[in-house]
């Protein structure tokens, strides 16, 4: 988490080495080591590119524990009974098993105890905020009076999962037998993809559409390369295809085919609707369609799933930015931004409304943005895009706020602080305040409900209003997180099979 | 990917496709567009409009102007070369018995009009087509819009055919004449949609246009298409492509389709020099080659 470190990877390896040695020789003492010798062990920092170096190339942050590291902080590991940290875990891992494994150096058991749960190790060792889930309620974090000592969970599926896609030796999961009945998944990001694969174990035929010309949704086109490489993504992808899932590619279920017709039409059983966010959503000030105003829905793709970046070969134009505005505080405003950086900006400003202990993004990578040279500019927010006579954003008009006298939640919330508008220039601003829903399938699915903002709604097994259609990730949730749209995509596929049972 | 089926260039800049799309040729309905991609690692993906397509045959017609990088890219495919292409995008037309419908179709506009004239027409309307272009080789689908349209009026601006002037002249004419039009339907370069909306603005005449700005997705996640329609911001891969013309704010829409200028043209002379680099290639690798058929001759 907040311990990221520039030491070297072979530093951090020798020192946990020598950690490793001191356990070794407790137990040539012939005891194991107690709960206060594990208590004892520092969590392992995760080795990075250096800022400097790192936000001028589009190479992966987190570099990963080497295997002194890994072992080491699975020793820290008190291996409660209750195992809270599973109940932090919206599919459920069996987290106290995978670290056992990890110190019994079974790191191939280790992967495998994740995988009954969770095929999309690699990805989710990535992009979890573990620090809200499995690591909150861990006891280490705990005794110790500090989340962030939790033992570090998603390095360590990391570790074990990488160190599996390395060997090249990756489990193809099992294939149940063939029942004959086919299932459509609208959608290949985390949702479609974790629903593909537990309705294929069980033995259904599966057919994945995804409107892109790649499979992995918000993974490929939202999630930038220097967080999770698109490399693994593919993998990950891959390993379905060998499971016997079929992708359809350019393929926008609404438009190409209407939702209905799979079903009545062409052979499909069930249908899982996992068609992500939609329509960025703005700020509704003047000049918001301004040349050089962008949502980070398009800033991001441009750059991920385009590779913009790659500018000897990608087709795809970028934006010359010079200074840069992010609009928003969450996740994504911090990929925008870090992005920027690696494409060139002089300067990139966050804007917040509020104070930075609210911001929903990470704190990992508010961290890691500002080490790379993000500046942050809390309690602003601005109130218009002023642009030149051809069009073309120059400069934003930004409001100061203050934070005003706690309400009954015991938030103090931002308060305008009138007559502090200044003019700021800058050529770029990108929009990340999230996303609406979508309209596509609600516009061409006849009965199909959604809420007043446009999120599908469904029921505790994630059921539609429709007959024998289901839904989860954003398109329900609004944005949420790759994990808890896996959580969705797991729930509706056990629900699709009970269904067809 | 699908795959070329034909390819003809209709003028200097000017090419029709036909590409193996059965699903878009299925659901498509007059109005609506793709998206296409040359490359799918490095592509670009832009949006085309979709002039005719054979549910029998699993294809849809795509014509086109070589005007970027990428769609110089397009060009260079061949019969049989793979390319990616998505849709059916967009809300189809809204197609009813308005009476009479003057069609304006400007330049390559002709192609995304062809298949509303063919649904009004189907409808029973009573069909004025109105063709323009730059020049007389820029004229493209005469014959098919001739075969649907109840009258075809063309306009060049050189006057090398039909007649020397804008489109809204004769659109105007119309507008002001005893038989004025029900609805104006004009597709074509931006700054011509404009002016064809003003000229039926005071006339009070409902004019349809079909924007074509920058979009990546074009399934409503980017924004980058948004307009200002009517003092509202709107999304043209979701809520158009067509809109009422009188509440574009054309200004905006135009500025933001230039966005890339600078890029862009660097990309295309890149292009050209690539273009100009493989024809010498080419030029040396024949001459190579006859050198080598001279020896074998020899020999």
């Amino acid at each position: 988490m907040s311990d990221a470190t520039n030491e070297s990877a072979e530093a951090l390896e020798r020192e946990a080495r020598a950690g490793l040695e001191r356990l070794a020789a407790i137990r040539a003492g012939g005891r194991e080591p107690s709960p206060r010798d594990r208590l004892a062990i520092p969590p392992q920092a995760m080795p990075c590119q250096g800022p400097a170096i790192r936000s001028r190339n589009m190479g992966e942050v987190a570099e990963g524990y080497g295997e002194a590291q890994a072992r080491l902080e699975a020793e820290r590991c008190l291996d409660c009974k209750n195992a809270p940290c599973v109940q932090g875990c919206p599919v459920g891992v069996d987290i106290p098993l995978f670290i056992r494994k990890i110190r019994e150096g079974d790191f191939a058991g280790s992967v495998r105890a994740i995988k009954r749960t969770n095929l999309l190790p690699t990805i989710c060792g990535r992009v979890c905020p573990q620090e809200s889930q499995c690591q909150a309620n861990c006891t280490v974090g705990k005794s110790l009076k500090s989340p962030g000592k939790a033992v570090q969970i998603g390095r360590l599926e990391r570790y074990v999962a990488d160190r599996e896609r390395a060997c090249g030796a990756c489990d193809i999961p099992d294939v149940g037998r063939a029942t004959g009945k086919k299932v459509a998944i609208v959608g290949s990001g985390p949702a479609g993809l974790t629903a593909a694969i537990d309705v294929r174990r069980a033995g259904h035929e599966v057919v994945v559409f995804e409107a892109f010309q790649k499979t992995g949704g918000v993974m490929v086109y939202g999630i930038p390369e220097f967080r999770l490489p698109k490399s693994l993504v593919a993998a990950e992808s891959a390993t379905l295809a060998e499971m016997g899932v079929r992708y359809e590619l350019n393929f926008l279920v609404g438009r190409t085919r209407k939702l209905g017709a799979l079903l009545a039409e062409d052979g499909f059983d069930a249908v899982f609707v996992g068609a992500g966010a939609g329509l960025p959503k703005f700020m509704n000030i003047p000049g918001e369609n301004l040349v050089g105003v962008f949502s980070a829905n398009e800033y991001l793709t441009r750059a991920n799933l385009m590779k913009a970046y790659d500018r000897g070969r990608a087709a795809t134009p970028l934006y010359p930015s010079r200074r840069v505005a992010v609009l928003g505080g969450g996740n994504v405003a911090m990929d925008s931004a870090r992005m920027a950086l690696r494409l060139g900006a002089e300067e990139v400003h966050v804007l917040y409304r509020r104070a930075r202990e609210e911001m929903p993004a990470r704190a990992e990578e508010v961290e890691h943005a500002m080490e790379e040279g993000v500046a942050f500019d809390f309690l602003a927010s601005p109130t218009k895009i002023l642009g030149d006579k051809d069009g073309v954003a120059e400069a934003l008009e930004i409001l100061s706020y203050a934070l005003g006298e706690p309400d009954a939640s015991g938030r103090r919330s931002p308060v305008p602080i009138a007559g502090s508008e200044r003019v700021v220039p800058f050529d770029t601003v990108i929009v990340a305040i999230g996303n609406e829903s979508n309209p596509l399938l609600a516009r061409t699915t006849p009965d199909l409900k959604v809420d007043r903002r446009g999120h599908i709604v469904v029921d505790g097994a994630q059921k539609t209003s429709v007959d024998r259609v289901y839904a989860g990730g954003d398109i329900v949730l609004g944005a949420a997180t790759v994990i808890l749209a896996m959580g969705e995509g797991r729930r509706a596929a056990a629900a699709i099979d009970e269904l067809l049972d | 990917m699908t795959r070329v089926l034909s390819k003809e260039k209709l003028s200097e800049e000017v090419y029709r496709f036909e590409v193996e799309a059965p699903n878009v040729a299925r659901e498509r309905k007059a109005g609506q567009f793709v998206i296409v991609q040359a490359d799918d690692d490095y592509g670009e993906r832009i949006p085309l409009t979709i002039a005719d397509a054979d549910p029998k045959r699993g294809s849809v017609t795509l014509v086109f102007q070589t005007v970027g990088a990428s769609t110089h890219a397009l060009a260079r495919k061949e019969v049989g070369d793979a390319i990616t292409v998505l849709g059916p995008l967009g809300n189809p037309t809204h197609i009813e018995h308005f009476g009479k419908a003057v069609c304006v179709g400007g330049g390559i506009g002709m192609a995304p009009l062809h298949p509303i004239v063919q649904a009004l027409k189907a409808a029973g309307n009573e069909v004025v087509v109105i063709a323009g272009a730059r020049t007389k080789d820029l004229l493209i689908m005469q014959d098919e819009m001739k075969a649907l349209a109840d009258e075809l009026v063309v306009v060049t601006d050189d006057g090398s055919a039909g007649r020397k002037a804008l489109v809204t002249e004769p659109l105007k004419e119309m507008c002001a004449s005893s038989a004025p039009p029900d609805i104006v339907v004009a597709i074509g370069p931006p700054v011509m949609m404009k002016f064809c909306s003003e000229t039926t603005r005071p006339f009070g005449v409902k004019t349809l246009v079909s924007l074509n700005t920058i979009m990546i997705d074009g399934t409503g996640m980017c924004g980058g298409c948004r307009v200002s329609v009517g003092g509202e911001t709107k999304f043209v891969c979701v809520d158009g492509p067509e809109f009422d013309g009188h509440l574009v704010d054309w200004a905006g829409m135009m500025s933001r389709l230039r966005s890339y200028k600078a890029q862009e043209e660097e990309a295309h002379h890149r292009c050209h020099l690539e273009m100009e680099a493989e024809a010498a290639a080419a030029r040396q690798g024949r001459a190579a080659g006859a050198a080598a058929a001279g020896q074998g001759g020899t020999r």
